[in-house]
């Protein structure tokens, strides 16, 4: 029924389900070893991208709300997950280096070793409060959602209650996220500081199971992942749901007057799409390796919103687009593989001029396409803006404009 | 009789300015009235007060049969209360249809999860269309409503007021920029709607209040200058001397 109503769903869950067939079938694991084991990592760390790409449309693009926190909420996900991913491997290598000793070990003598080697390098002996269920893979995934799920409801019910909108947003989600790294960066919090969580590619119950297997295992996850999220936010923006916040970012005051407490729709827009990131986040830290306070800097939330604009904001496959093409990119021209570009007095190093580039397509878009890179696929379909005199859709800050409206 | 909306002794000012000044209003259940004064006589802030907009500093505003007070609730509250809100300029969602400008006002539990559940019906799906109809847009319903004329914006956001079935209807300034046609479809339509519930007309245009022939407050300096029949307020002294100046 939702499919049937909403073709481009049905395009891009076909898309998904080829390419994920398609990178199987060139792996090293279960096919020709075409792509290398590292490639397949980062095509699976793309599709988490692309899904907190699409969380940040539903903030974004439908509820008009531009909060420039969501990767704090994906880091978090990260640390919720990698808690579970450190402490039980961590188990596992304890428990095998005390099955030698004499006397098996007792479960408190397993936990002190555990904590030794998770802590030792922090300074601290004991095992924090906040670790109590790490020994737990449901509880850490329960955690993964309710935590930045109570996080979004906490920080939205403060903020909408009292009405903060527009750049005043903005600025209140980025000092939640740069508050939460700085507090993840102390040694004593019980996040091992800058040192973050490391070996998550490392499974626990699972180490004779080689990397490029488990490469495309977390590859195959994120795909159903995306696939999901990409279902639950179409659901989310049909309908009538979806009416009252395009409606809310359009002009909240008249949505009001309708009799809809816009306070809850933002707050449930913003807690659903938290929780969203997270459940991503949860699957690129374990592909990552590595997690560490720095993945929760602003300007990370600032990319994200970055990818959305550029893809085209407030059509779903305009995220995944933007989040796609934009860190394929990213990570083509910084891992040094593009080959520099030499004008005879001046050779431009990707590296270093990369960043340039994006705040320049960044621009270009703003200015000249602001559908961004979705254009090219509205103009397959035949969508065209509407013509207003360079007038708005509404009249708040978050309201779609001329040009990224559809006629 | 008993009233539908009591405004009692309401006072608010404005960085020293007294928009609203010790003004007391009531309404009764199915009612007609205009209320009409000069620019700055404190009409806007009067329904902002009570649509909850503007939260006056003293005074009462009581509601309904059980006499709840609207001070202490918001502006999505009251209008779930049953009091609906016409604007001045025309007010729709431009980047939404005609169809879900008017299925997102149709009467229905408003909370978000109550909506998320919320299916269309043949019943919701006839009702729309039904409403479309009646505003003269059944042709349109699949139409982006950035794309209809300022009248046809017109006509959709009363249709949205008569898909909230409010009890009272406050509408600001309905003749502004309509020909003479379409004023008098309006004037219709609001005596129609006052058989059934409070309508309150707030109006500048005199010839306009004439032909809705209904009980007129006259507001000035955020207050009430008079009350009663057109005739009777026109042929008030202070009226005149308010309208025609000093």
């Amino acid at each position: 029924m939702l499919i049937r109503k909403h073709p481009s769903a049905m395009v891009f869950l076909a898309l998904l389900a080829i390419f994920t067939i398609a990178v199987t079938l060139m792996s090293e694991a279960y096919g020709s070893g075409l792509v290398p084991t590292s490639t397949v990592k980062t095509l699976g760390k793309t599709l988490c991208l692309a899904l907190a790409a699409v969380a940040m449309d539903l903030v974004w693009g439908y509820a008009g709300i531009l909060s420039l926190g969501h990767m704090a909420f994906f880091a978090l996900g990260g640390y919720m997950i990698g808690m579970w991913l450190m402490y039980a491997r961590t188990g596992e290598i304890v428990a095998a280096t005390l099955a030698n000793a004499p006397i098996p070990p007792t479960p408190d003598e397993l936990r002190q070793g555990i904590t030794g080697q998770i802590f030792g390098v922090v300074g601290s002996a004991d095992l924090p409060l906040t670790w109590s269920f790490a020994g737990s893979l449901p509880a850490q995934l329960v955690l993964v959602l309710a935590v930045p799920g109570l996080l979004a409801f906490l920080f939205g019910w403060l903020a909408f209650r009292s009405r903060v909108n527009g750049v005043y947003l903005s600025i209140l989600t980025q000092a939640m996220t740069l508050a939460l790294s700085l507090w993840l960066f102390q040694n004593d919090n019980g996040f091992r500081g800058n040192n973050g969580l490391s070996g998550l590619q490392n499974i626990p119950g699972l180490t004779d199971v080689p990397q490029s297997v488990i490469s495309i295992w977390f590859l195959w996850a994120s795909a159903l992942l995306l696939a999901g999220g990409y279902l639950l936010a179409t659901w989310l923006t049909a309908g009538k749901f979806g009416s009252v916040i395009r409606a809310i970012r359009d002009d909240e005051t008249r949505v009001r007057f309708l009799g809809y407490p816009v306070e809850g729709y933002k707050l449930t827009v913003f807690t659903i799409s938290a929780m969203i990131c997270a459940a991503a986040g949860a699957l690129y830290y374990p592909q990552a390796g590595i997690i560490n306070p720095a993945e929760l800097a602003p300007i990370a939330s600032v990319y994200l919103a970055v990818w959305v604009a550029i893809g085209g904001r407030g059509r779903l496959y305009g995220a995944v687009i933007g989040a796609v093409v934009v860190s394929l990119l990213s990570s083509w021209f910084t891992g040094g593989r593009a080959p520099d570009l030499d004008l005879g007095f001046y050779r431009v190093a990707w590296v270093n001029w990369w960043q340039v580039l994006l705040g320049l397509g960044f621009v270009a878009v703003t200015l000249f396409a602001p559908r961004g890179l979705s254009s090219l696929v509205d103009a397959l379909a035949g969508l065209r803006p509407p013509r207003r005199m360079g007038t708005d859709l509404g009249p708040d800050v978050g309201a779609l404009r001329e040009k990224e409206a559809e006629a | 009789m008993t009233a539908l909306l009591e405004v009692s002794g309401v006072t608010k000012s404005f960085d020293g300015f007294r928009a609203i000044n010790n003004l007391s209003f009531s309404i009764g259940a199915a009612e007609l009235r205009a209320v009409i004064g000069p620019n700055g006589a404190g009409k806007t802030t009067f329904m902002d007060i009570v649509t909850g907009k503007t939260r006056p500093d003293r005074g009462q505003v009581l509601w309904g049969e059980r006499s709840q007070s609207l001070l202490k609730m918001s502006e999505a509250q009251i209008a779930r209360a049953g009091i609906g809100r016409k604007f001045q300029r025309p007010t729709v969602f431009e980047d939404q249809s005609v169809a879900d400008n008017l299925t997102m006002a149709l009467k229905a539990p408003r909370g978000p999860f109550a909506v998320l559940r919320w299916k269309p019906s043949g019943a919701s799906a006839a009702r729309v269309a039904a409403l479309a109809g009646e505003v003269g847009l059944a042709d349109r319903l699949t139409r982006k409503a950035g794309e209809l004329s300022h009248g046809q914006k017109q006509w959709l956001e009363i249709g949205m007021l008569l898909a909230q079935e409010p009890r009272l209807l406050l509408v600001d300034e309905p003749a502004a920029g309509m020909t003479l046609a379409e004023r008098e479809q309006t004037t219709t339509l609001l005596r129609r709607l006052a058989e059934t519930r409070a309508v309150v007309v707030v109006e500048h245009d005199m010839d306009f209040v004439r032909r809705l022939d209904c009980k007129v407050t006259v507001l000035h300096q955020g207050a009430v200058l008079a009350e009663g029949s057109l005739d009777h307020v026109s042929a008030n002294p202070e009226v005149i001397d308010v309208y025609l100046g000093r």
